[in-house]
C-alpha cells in the first residue's frame, strides 16, 4: 500500500478578525478540521462556493496559507515533507514539485515580458538550469506539450487570446517539473468553446506527465467531467467526499443535493424551484 | 406590434486601429411578458446590443443609419431609440420604459449612498410620487424580491448586503418604476449556483406578475433554457440562429450552435467526451469575411461560399431561423 502524495490530516486555518483585551479574539474559521487524500496519478475535485475554504486550503497545500492546527504531508516516493515545517531548502525543493496554475490567465501573465521569458522564469529563479540553451530546450519542450508554437515564444501576452493565454499559464506551472498540481478555477474564466479544450489538455497532461491534480471549481458539472474523486466543501468543512461517479448518481449530504439541483438544466421542460440549504436541519 | 423590435441593427467603434465592427445586422422583437435569451461568447456583441437600446454605448459608437430600434410603449406613438440626440431626450427611455440590471451589482450601486436614497431617486424622477410614497413604494418592492427586514435594509450601503441580496435589491430597483422591457445583462454571472437558481426562481415570478418583455443576456446556455421563451444565438456581432428555445436547444441547426451544446459538461452523461469549437475567437480587428464563424466550422469544405458570403437567415421550423443557405438546411434534399 503505497502513502497518498497528499495526505490532510484535520487540518484548520483560522484568521483572527481583530483584537480583544480581555478573553480570546474572534476567529474566522477558514478551514476547520478537514481531512483529505490526494492519491498519486488523480484528479481530486474540491468543490464549493464562493468563502467555502476551498482555495485557502488550496493555498495551504502549497504554503502559501499558514496552517493553525494539523498536519499537511506531502510523500512522492523520493522525498516526504511536513508542509507545515519546511526549512529554507526543503520548502525551495517543495516548489519545484508543487505548483499553482492561476484562474485570470488576463492577470496573471506579465504584459512587459515575453512568452519565453514568462515560461523560463521558474527555471531561472529557483536556478534550475545551468545554461540558457538548457532553458531554452526545457521552455521549448513544455510549450510544446501545452501545444503552443514556437513563433509564439518570440511574442508578448497580449497579442494571445483567453484560451491561448491560458496554456502559457499551463506551460510555465509545469516547466519546472511539478509532481503535483493545483489548478484554482483554471477554466472559469474563459468561454464555454474554450473551455472544453484546456480541460482536455490537463487531463492529457496529467498522463503524459504523470501528474496529480487537485482542481478547485465552482462549477459542478465540469468537475463531474474531469475529476475521479470530489470532495465538496461549505463553510470551511467538507461536507462529503467520494468518487466523481458515487457523488453525482447517490449525493449523500443534503448540501450536496442542494448544489446539484442548482445547476441549471439544458432541458427547457426541466424547470424547477430553487431548493435552499438549511444547515440547521 | 410588438413592444421593441430591432431591425438592420449595425454598430461599429471608431478606434486607433480604425473602425472595429461590434454588431452588424440584427434583427430581433420582444413582445410583452416574454423573456429573449441573448446568449454569445465574448466579443459575440450581446452586451453591445443591450446598450444600444438605451444608448449608452460610448462616444465612439457609430450605429449604421439603417439600423432601428423601435420602441412601442402601449398608448404612446412608436419611438425611435437612435434618433434621440439629447440627453434628456433619453429619459422616457433610460430607467423609464426601459430598466437594466448588470452582472455585477457591487459595481451598479453608488457605494456611499444608500440603497434607499437610490431608489427614491430614481422614482422621483421618473414618476409621480413624492419622497415618502417613493420610500413606501421601494420598501415593498425590497419585501416583493425576498429581502427580509425590508424597512431596516433600505437604509444600508450596497457593502453591507450579501451577493444575492445585493442583486435582488438590483432587481427591485430595475422594476420599481415598471419598465415595459428589462435588460438583464448577465445578472446571474457572478453569484454562487445556489443563489443564482433563486435569482432566477425571482426573475420567472416577476415576469408572470408584471408582465414586461425581459431581454436577459447570458453565455450559458443552461441559464437561457430555464428562463428564456426565445433564445437567439450571437456570435461575433451577428446572430447565427434564433428561434423558441426548445427548438433551437434541442434540434440546433447551425454549426455553431452544436458546437456551443457539444463543449457544455453535461451531467445525465459523464462519459461523453467534452468537444471544444476549434480554433480561437478571433480578434475584432481581424473579422473573417462571409459568415464569421467560417474558419472554425469544421463541416465546411475548403472553397465553400461561406468563406465569401454572408448566409441569410433562413426559416427551418415554424420561428426557428438559422445563418444558412437554404440548400444547407437540415432535412433538405
Amino acid at each position: 500500500m503505497t502513502l497518498p502524495l497528499i495526505t490532510i490530516d484535520d487540518v484548520s486555518i483560522h484568521y483572527p478578525l481583530g483584537r480583544r483585551l480581555i478573553g480570546t479574539p474572534p476567529v474566522l474559521k477558514a478551514v476547520d478540521h478537514v481531512s483529505l487524500e490526494i492519491p498519486k496519478g488523480s484528479f481530486v475535485g474540491l468543490v464549493g462556493e464562493s468563502g467555502s475554504g476551498k482555495t485557502t486550503l488550496g493555498r495551504a497545500i502549497l504554503r502559501a496559507a499558514p496552517i493553525t492546527e494539523g498536519r499537511i504531508r506531502y510523500s512522492d516516493g523520493d522525498v516526504d515533507y511536513d508542509v507545515g515545517s519546511l526549512g529554507k531548502e526543503a520548502l525551495r525543493d517543495y516548489r519545484t514539485r508543487a505548483q499553482l496554475i492561476f484562474q485570470d490567465p488576463y492577470a496573471a501573465l506579465s504584459p512587459r515580458m515575453t512568452v519565453r521569458d514568462i515560461i523560463a522564469e521558474p527555471l531561472e529563479v529557483m536556478k534550475l538550469t545551468k545554461s540558457r540553451e538548457e532553458t531554452d530546450q526545457r521552455v521549448r519542450e513544455i510549450a510544446a506539450k501545452c501545444r503552443l508554437n514556437l513563433e509564439h515564444l518570440r511574442r508578448f501576452p497580449h497579442a494571445f487570446s483567453g484560451g491561448q493565454r491560458q496554456r502559457i499559464s499551463i506551460a510555465r506551472a509545469l516547466v519546472c517539473g511539478p509532481k503535483f498540481v493545483v489548478a484554482d478555477e483554471a477554466v472559469a474564466a474563459l468561454d464555454v468553446s474554450i473551455q472544453a479544450d484546456i480541460l482536455n489538455l490537463l487531463k492529457a497532461l496529467q498522463r503524459d506527465l504523470d501528474l496529480t491534480f487537485l482542481f478547485i471549481s465552482h462549477d459542478l458539472s465540469v468537475v463531474a467531467h474531469v475529476c475521479d474523486y470530489v470532495a465538496v466543501m461549505y463553510h470551511g468543512q467538507i461536507k462529503e467526499q467520494a468518487p466523481t461517479r458515487q457523488l453525482f448518481a447517490n449525493p449523500g449530504h443534503d448540501y450536496t443535493k442542494t448544489l446539484l439541483s442548482a445547476i441549471p438544466s439544458l432541458d427547457p421542460d426541466d424547470r424547477h424551484r430553487a431548493r435552499v440549504y438549511d444547515p440547521d436541519a | 406590434m410588438s413592444l421593441l423590435s430591432v431591425r438592420d441593427l449595425t454598430i461599429r467603434f471608431r478606434t486607433d486601429e480604425g473602425l472595429i465592427t461590434a454588431v452588424e445586422g440584427v434583427d430581433f422583437d420582444i413582445a410583452a411578458g416574454e423573456v429573449l435569451g441573448l446568449v454569445g461568447e465574448s466579443g459575440s456583441g450581446k452586451s453591445v446590443t443591450a446598450k444600444a437600446l438605451m444608448q449608452l454605448n460610448g462616444k465612439n459608437t457609430v450605429y449604421d443609419p439603417a439600423s432601428h430600434i423601435v420602441l412601442n410603449v402601449p398608448g404612446q406613438d412608436p419611438l425611435e431609440v437612435l434618433s434621440l440626440r439629447r440627453e434628456r431626450d433619453m429619459i422616457q427611455v433610460r430607467g423609464g420604459a426601459i430598466s437594466m440590471i448588470f452582472q455585477e451589482p457591487m459595481a451598479s450601486f453608488a457605494p456611499a449612498i444608500t440603497i434607499g436614497d437610490q431608489m427614491v431617486e430614481q422614482l422621483t424622477l421618473h414618476t409621480e410620487m413624492g419622497k415618502k410614497q417613493a420610500r413606501k413604494h421601494s420598501i415593498e418592492m425590497l419585501d416583493r424580491v425576498g429581502i427580509k427586514e425590508p424597512d431596516k435594509r433600505i437604509d444600508q450601503y450596497a457593502f453591507e448586503l450579501s451577493g444575492g441580496m445585493r442583486q435582488r435589491a438590483m432587481i427591485a430597483m430595475a422594476l420599481s418604476t415598471t419598465p415595459k422591457l428589462l435588460i438583464a445583462d448577465e445578472p446571474t454571472t457572478a453569484l454562487d449556483v445556489t443563489i443564482q437558481a433563486q435569482v432566477l426562481d425571482l426573475m420567472r415570478d416577476l415576469v408572470a406578475e408584471f408582465g414586461m418583455g425581459i431581454m436577459f443576456i447570458t453565455h450559458d446556455l443552461g441559464v437561457i433554457a430555464q428562463t428564456a421563451d426565445r433564445v437567439a444565438v450571437m456570435y461575433l456581432g451577428r446572430i447565427m440562429e434564433t428561434g423558441p428555445v426548445r427548438e433551437v436547444i434541442r434540434n440546433p441547426a447551425h454549426a455553431y450552435t452544436q458546437g456551443l451544446i457539444n463543449a457544455l459538461p453535461k451531467l445525465d452523461d459523464l462519459d461523453a467526451p467534452l468537444t471544444p469549437i476549434a480554433g480561437d475567437i478571433p480578434s475584432p480587428l481581424e473579422r473573417p469575411s462571409g459568415c464569421v464563424f467560417h474558419p472554425r466550422n469544421p463541416t465546411l469544405k475548403p472553397g465553400s461560399r461561406y468563406e465569401t458570403e454572408a448566409p441569410p437567415m433562413t426559416e427551418i421550423a415554424p420561428g426557428h431561423f438559422a445563418a444558412l443557405f437554404p440548400e444547407d438546411v437540415p432535412g433538405q434534399p
